[in-house]
């Protein structure tokens, strides 16, 4: 079971129920469940979309679009019905934010889908976790359950004379589904290939439909803007960046765990005071700040606010929160060979720059790793990610592009002390290991 | 439609995909959790699992393969009845994650996708599991341990080897 850890910096609103037995429906009540989305009902949807709007949030998932603006774009009057689907497939390496979401608050995530649902006008809502969630799925399962038998869910909700339904997803291993358009093609029963874009979502999604798709925190973090008021939430954060995030902050730190700061928190502050600092007194090496698709930072560089305009700044991206410590004893061209590892092995081969970009990359890095490189590898495999970028179907392969060319322009001499047959001069290496015996 | 008498499946998973294909809009929304629910009862995706399947839906065996073939958890031969699962991606990768899946290969005596002759365990490296901040961590089937060690885990395999593990389906 996850720990959960805390830290006086901490700012609580969307994990203010962790750990209080929120998932049980009366106890969600008595923590003033259920209230937003009443609220909601009896001011509507503009009041819903202006209040988003003033707060500020930029989706959880990733790429930091505002909610709101989003919410917005999905026309009033459609002859197909419109859905709100909710991206839960979690999959992107450092990332387990959703998880404890899904774990201990899952009516957050119905009444924040509810009140999606009730802003767009769309009557149905799924919830997609990934197939490796089955116990969560059990939980988000119970929780729908439950709603529907409070007569919260189905038929005429509150007294309103609105009707909304969840239906809870399983997928069965896909990091690509995660990838809007793709997760649509996975809930319709089909491989999760990118469809083209435009018609964006808002316009032509799931089933034909207008469709807003959000990612779990994002929508879990909807009731308590409503109950707090967009305004508010707003403070809580930094410029254009409102609120609170959860970060989780894994590898090499004294107290790993996922912290709700608020947006623009000092990343070495989050490392350092927040996490712990690095494990055993040793020397940070580097940091991933928002999962494996984002560019490294090297241990200089972290003097940093947690926002999605302060990390595009610093030359990296916010992404999806995840924060890897690396300390001194990590090697980078092994790191890189991993990460590139992971995108090869996801790339969905729809496109030839992302699944043959991937395979060549991991082939020359492993080369490299093993000693079997010279000079002009390096600028090979940093020749050959940049011309993955912006020439891929979907950001899958910018995703496996943007840090390969981090690590190589950052730690470019970690990459040359493994050249003419050098190989790895980093003992601790597993992998090497085995290979020495 | 399968009639009672002619599905493979358990009398409560063939009500549950009677149930499950009037949930969604269309039917073949229902197919990706099909297969999964399926495994899960007859250990992997038989070729008979995916005739039933399709016909359930209403669409060609084709088309159950070609998604079935796109999807990571989805299998066409029988696993272990305890499928271990070690993450070797980045945040477990530095938590010593490969000490892991090597302490496992050795113990169980297999490697990447391999069944041990009793046919109780399989092994296999899967990428990142959504446990980062609790790493190294691993699944047997669909449950979680984290933060462990070598220790640990041999204790874990123990408690499943007599019977004792969590089973969460
Ligand atoms: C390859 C790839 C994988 C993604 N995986 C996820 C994911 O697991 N969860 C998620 O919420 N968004 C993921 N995204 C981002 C989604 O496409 C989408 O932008 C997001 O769900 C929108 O929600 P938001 O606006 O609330 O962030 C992924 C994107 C790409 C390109
Ligand atoms: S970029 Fe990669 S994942 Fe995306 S469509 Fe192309 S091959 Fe598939
Ligand atoms: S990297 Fe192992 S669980 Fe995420």
């Amino acid at each position: 079971m996850p720990r959960l850890v805390s830290h006086p910096d901490e700012v609580k609103i969307i994990s203010r129920r962790f750990g209080l037995g929120a998932t049980d429906i009366g106890k969600y009540i008595e923590l003033d469940g259920y209230k937003a989305v009443q609220a909601a009902i009896s001011k509507g949807p503009e009041w819903i979309i202006s209040e988003m709007k003033a707060s500020g949030l930029r989706g959880r998932g990733g790429a930091g679009f505002p909610t709101g603006m989003k919410w917005s774009f999905v026309p009033k009057q459609s002859e197909k019905a419109k859905y709100v689907l909710v991206n839960g497939d979690e999959s992107e390496p450092g990332t387990c934010k959703d998880h404890l979401i899904f774990l201990y608050d899952p009516h957050a995530v119905i009444e924040g889908t509810m009140i999606a649902g009730i802003a767009i006008g769309a009557k149905m809502g799924f919830i997609y976790l990934r197939g490796e969630y089955r116990y969560l799925l059990k939980i988000m399962e119970k929780a729908v359950a439950d709603a529907y038998a409070k007569g919260f869910l189905g038929k005429n909700i509150f007294g309103s004379g609105v009707d909304f339904d969840i239906v809870t997803q399983t997928g069965a291993g896909a990091y690509e589904v995660g990838e809007e358009s793709a997760l649509m093609e996975s809930l319709e029963g089909k491989r999760g290939v990118p469809r083209i874009k435009p018609p964006f979502p808002a316009v032509v999604g799931l089933y034909g439909g207008p469709t807003v798709i959000n990612n779990v925190e994002t929508i879990a973090s909807v009731p308590h803007i409503l109950l707090m008021s967009g305004e508010a939430y707003a403070k809580v954060g930094s410029e254009r960046n409102g609120g609170t995030r959860l970060f989780g902050i894994s590898g090499h730190v004294e107290r790993p765990g996922v912290y709700e700061l608020p947006m623009g928190y000092n990343l070495k502050k989050a490392i350092y005071d927040v996490a712990g600092g690095v494990r055993g007194g040793k020397k940070l090496k580097a940091v991933v700040p928002g999962g494996s698709s984002t560019p490294v930072l090297t241990a200089d560089e972290i003097d940093v606010g947690l926002d999605f305009d302060q990390m595009g700044k610093a030359g990296t991206m916010l992404g999806s929160g995840g924060i890897v410590v690396l300390d001194e004893t990590v090697c980078m061209v092994e790191f890189a060979l991993r990460t590139i590892k992971f995108y090869q092995h996801e790339s969905c081969g729809w496109c030839i720059p992302c699944r043959e970009g991937t395979d060549w990359l991991k082939k020359s890095i492993t080369r490299l790793h093993e000693g079997g490189a010279v000079d002009k590898d390096i600028d090979n495999i940093r020749y050959l990610a940049e011309n993955m970028l912006g020439r891929t179907f979907c950001p899958l392969g910018d995703a496996a592009a943007m840090p390969t060319i981090g690590f190589v322009q950052k730690f470019r001499k970690e990459f040359e002390d493994h050249l003419n047959g050098r190989g790895c001069p980093y003992k601790h290496s597993l992998e090497r290991e085995e290979a020495l015996v | 439609m399968a009639t009672e008498k002619t599905t493979i499946f358990s009398p409560e998973l063939a009500a549950r995909f009677d149930k499950l294909v009037t949930l969604y809009p269309v039917r073949r929304s229902a197919l990706v959790p099909m297969l999964l629910y399926a495994q899960d009862e007859v250990g992997y995706i038989s070729t008979a699992v995916i005739a039933e399947v399709a016909e359930r839906i209403g669409i060609r065996e084709n088309d159950v393969q070609s998604v079935l073939s796109y999807y990571s958890m989805l299998r066409t031969k029988p696993a272990g009845k305890y499928n271990v699962q070690v993450c070797t991606n980045i945040s477990c990768m530095v938590c010593d994650g490969y000490k892991i899946l090597e302490h496992c290969k050795k113990r169980l005596g297999i490697g990447h996708k391999e069944v041990t002759s009793d046919g109780l365990f399989s092994l296999e490296e899967v990428e990142c599991i959504g446990a980062c901040c609790w790493a190294p961590a691993i699944q047997i089937n669909y449950d979680f341990y984290d933060e462990l060690t070598p220790e640990k885990m041999d204790q874990i395999l123990d408690d499943y080897k007599a019977g004792r593990g969590k089973e969460t389906v």
